[in-house]
């Protein structure tokens, strides 16, 4: 196995200050680890000049979509990883809402496996919480904590678990095996035909609206029903401020949930939908500027604990149309670090070590992720990437690896770009490019 | 004007006003013994309509075909469109074929901004109604219906002032109605002042913003407006529970002959049908005196002429002094605008 040395990169510090006063280092990637402080003779290694870049734990998503079972024409685990490894991702969460649906031991093996071979990405499947998504019945949850993919997230995402009973079953039932569900605050009967967000602008274009209190009232049943039976619970892509107070309330109260905020929701705001192209069509919504403003703050001072992508490609078809027939959803993984950079770092709300908490450590210990999210430092399974702030690039769809196109980002100018990601010390990323 | 016209908020004054005021001279055909003027031969104007209208669909291909345009009709039932092609293929198809005009009428608000917008058609887009989104031409043609009742110009709608500080109502569901949504924007437009009237649960989210009142008491409205505009309800927003009942819903905002007797004098009563009779108006109400029910009708066709004249043809007059001009080959009128359509 090739071994790397990398040369100069800025390590930024861990909370605790693993090498204080230091910020420039070289690292060696070897036999999949890293180690740090060594005499290395250059020739013995491959030299990656790192001066300029930032050095970054491997990036763990804890929602993605790879499609794969049943829509093989919008992404497969093997375009779907290659696409997070491009975005500095060395771990995916892989959602259930398949065809088949991700709710068997069987279905989340073959993701698990089908991520071992392609290679680019730990794949930790999540596992459906009721059989087929449908929210009647539990799915085996057990089996699938016990299956070989190990599965510790458990998620209905695209659909609510609006049932309290079910819900507080399920977040009862995997406390047995340290899971998590993460549930998509939805309440059905408030959002039937919901389009966009429910504002003036809904109101104006006739499209029907998506209101924040039905991601807000399922936000605060579903903390109540976590406090109440002691369970952890984890709120997907929360969109709203009125989201971010409740979980700031519920964390205050030493509740045990977590969230996530997605990078379109932290940039981009409902009056991109007044173009009526289904783009910027999303579950849920793209919100008001004061609640982009709420994500931000909220996720600066820790009450949103992670960055989660939710990458949902769709083929051309289902978004060149009209935005009523259009799929909900948005490409997340190339480039969810260049917008963190736009929102958060560069506007000074984040330093990197907690781009690094945000992105890396924290969603690796909602997923009881082993080798992933750890600080860079001797011995530390070797999951990095190469970041470089400087510059800014136009975002090109047909740039992206991933086997869809749908990214609201295109024709617009981010910051920064992924160098080099390495997975068990050997790289999916050189150079910017995929190896 | 614009191109395409898909939202009343396209519209200036100024181009709701020459709208207008074209709409006249259009109108001032139905007296002459031939209906017909060479305006548009050889222009291919489509009605690509995805949901069944009777009237809208009947009263664009009247204009069109008065104004000597080729008419196609493209419908969904009996149609690719029901065999599920969707709208880019067939917005394609019609591009393929060559068309200078396509008039659509879709269930998906936005539906008309994706064919003018996404580059799949040259041809200038008039929105015929979108969903629960807007429907300019009814806006249009009520608001020439307004002008011609209420206007205080002698040289007839369009010639400036005519519903300037006039108390327009509009009532019943309003959340679901593109009728009320274009009023709205081009009444004010206008110069009119517009209070939407309906239960709070028919009015949109957001609606402070809009340039108008809203009340949600009919009987105190009533008495000050100068034109009262009914909205169909649609049984099925019952399910909905927007409302408790029928009875209920017309006992609080419906339009009978008692509430009728509270307007002025010369106040009219409008609806944009298809009506339901004994649900928001009564039969009393709607073939009274003061409705103009029928009349808004006759001059949609006035007013879509007028639209697709000005979108496709020009700015030179539409009507000429004499009959002869009616006869005589007329070339294209090739204006700059008509030369931006084909850019």
């Amino acid at each position: 196995m090739t071994s790397y040395l990398i040369k100069g990169a800025r390590i930024p510090s861990t909370g605790s200050d693993h090498r204080p006063g230091e910020e420039h280092a070289d690292v060696l990637v070897q036999e999949g680890r890293v180690a740090l402080d060594g005499d290395w003779d250059e020739s013995d290694h491959e030299v990656v000049d790192a001066s300029g870049l930032i050095l970054l734990p491997g990036l763990v998503d804890l929602h993605t979509h790879l499609r794969e079972p049943g829509r093989e024409d919008a992404e497969t685990v093997l375009t779907g990883t290659q696409a997070a490894a491009m975005g500095g991702f060395t771990a995916v969460h892989a959602m259930a809402n398949t065809d088949p649906v991700a709710d068997t031991a069987g279905v989340v093996e073959q993701v698990w496996r089908l991520g071992r071979e392609a290679g680019y990405c730990d794949v930790y499947p999540v596992g459906a919480v009721t059989v087929g998504l449908a929210g009647r019945q539990l799915a085996e949850l057990g089996a699938m904590a016990d299956s070989a993919a190990r599965v510790r997230v458990f998620s209905d995402d695209g659909h609510c678990v609006d049932d309290a009973v079910l819900m507080r079953r399920a977040l009862e039932y995997v406390k047995a095996f340290d899971g998590v569900v993460a549930q998509h605050a939805q309440e059905p009967r408030l959002t039937e035909n919901a389009q966009m967000n429910e504002g003036e602008l809904s109101g104006r274009l006739g499209l029907g609206g998506w209101p924040a209190v039905a991601e807000e009232a399922v936000i605060a049943r579903d903390c109540l029903l976590a406090a109440h039976v002691g369970s952890r619970l984890h709120v997907c892509h929360v969109s709203t401020a009125g989201s971010v107070e409740l979980i700031r309330q519920a964390k205050a109260s030493g509740w045990n949930v977590t969230a996530e905020v997605t990078p379109h929701h932290l940039l981009l705001t409902d009056d991109l939908a007044a173009s009526y192209d289904p783009i910027y069509k999303v579950n849920p919504p793209l919100r008001t500027a004061a609640d982009t403003e709420a994500l931000r703050a909220g996720l600066a001072d820790g009450t949103i604990d992670v960055v989660a992508t939710d990458h949902a490609p769709h083929p051309h078809e289902d978004k060149d149309c009209e935005w009523a027939a259009a799929a909900f959803g948005m490409l997340g993984l190339e480039t969810a670090l260049s917008v963190v950079q736009e929102t958060m770092v560069d506007p000074g709300l984040l330093s990197w070590s907690e781009v690094a908490e945000r992105m890396s450590y924290a969603p690796a210990r909602i997923g009881r992720v082993a080798d992933h999210g750890r600080p860079i430092e001797d011995g530390a399974p070797a999951n990095i990437v190469l970041y470089d702030p400087s510059g800014r690039r136009v975002v090109e769809a047909s740039e992206s690896v991933s086997l869809s196109r749908n990214t609201p980002y295109a024709g617009m100018e981010l910051p920064g770009r992924v160098v080099a990601t390495f997975l068990h010390g050997r790289p999916t990323v050189l150079d910017g490019k995929l190896c | 004007m614009k191109k395409h016209l898909l939202s009343a908020a396209d519209l200036t004054r100024d181009d709701a006003e020459l709208v207008l005021r074209t709409a006249e001279e259009m109108r001032s055909l139905a007296d002459r013994p031939i209906k017909k003027l060479p305006a548009l031969r050889g222009r291919t104007v489509v009605n690509l309509f995805f949901e069944d209208s009777t009237r809208t669909r009947i009263s664009f291909e009247a204009a069109a075909k008065r104004l000597s345009a080729d008419v196609i009709n493209f419908s969904a039932k009996g149609s690719s469109l029901s065999k599920g092609e969707s709208l880019k293929d067939t917005a394609l198809t019609l591009e393929a074929m060559g068309c200078d005009a396509v008039v659509i009428r879709h269930g998906a608000s936005g539906a008309p901004h994706r064919l003018a917008n996404s580059g799949w058609v040259r041809a200038s887009v008039v929105n015929a109604g979108d969903g629960t989104h807007e429907h300019p031409t009814q806006a249009l043609l009520d608001a020439f219906t307004l002008c011609r009742h209420l206007g205080k110009s002698h040289l007839g709608p369009g010639n400036g002032g005519d519903l300037d500080g006039r108390r327009i109502a509009i009532v019943g569901d309003v959340l679901h109605s593109r009728v009320a949504r274009s009023n709205a924007l081009l009444l004010h437009t206008l110069g009119a002042e517009v209070t939407l009237v309906a239960p709070p649960t028919l009015l949109p989210v957001g609606i402070d913003s809009w340039p108008v009142e809203t009340s949600y008491d009919l009987d105190g409205v009533l008495p000050k407006a100068d034109a009262v505009m009914m909205l169909r309800v649609q049984r099925e927003r019952m399910d909905g529970g927007f409302f408790p009942t029928a009875r209920e819903y017309s006992r609080r905002y419906g339009l009978d002959g008692r509430r009728m007797a509270t307007l002025q004098d010369h106040t009219i009563v409008m609806h944009p049908g298809p009506m339901v009779r004994g649900m928001e108006i009564t039969a009393d109400v709607a073939d009274s005196d003061r409705s103009v029910i029928v009349e808004q009708v006759s001059n949609g066709v006035a007013v879509r002429m007028a639209v697709l004249y000005l979108l496709l043809g020009g700015s030179e007059p539409a009507v000429g002094t004499t009959e002869t001009a009616l006869v005589e080959p007329v070339e294209p009128v090739e204006t700059p605008l008509a030369e931006e359509a084909h850019a």
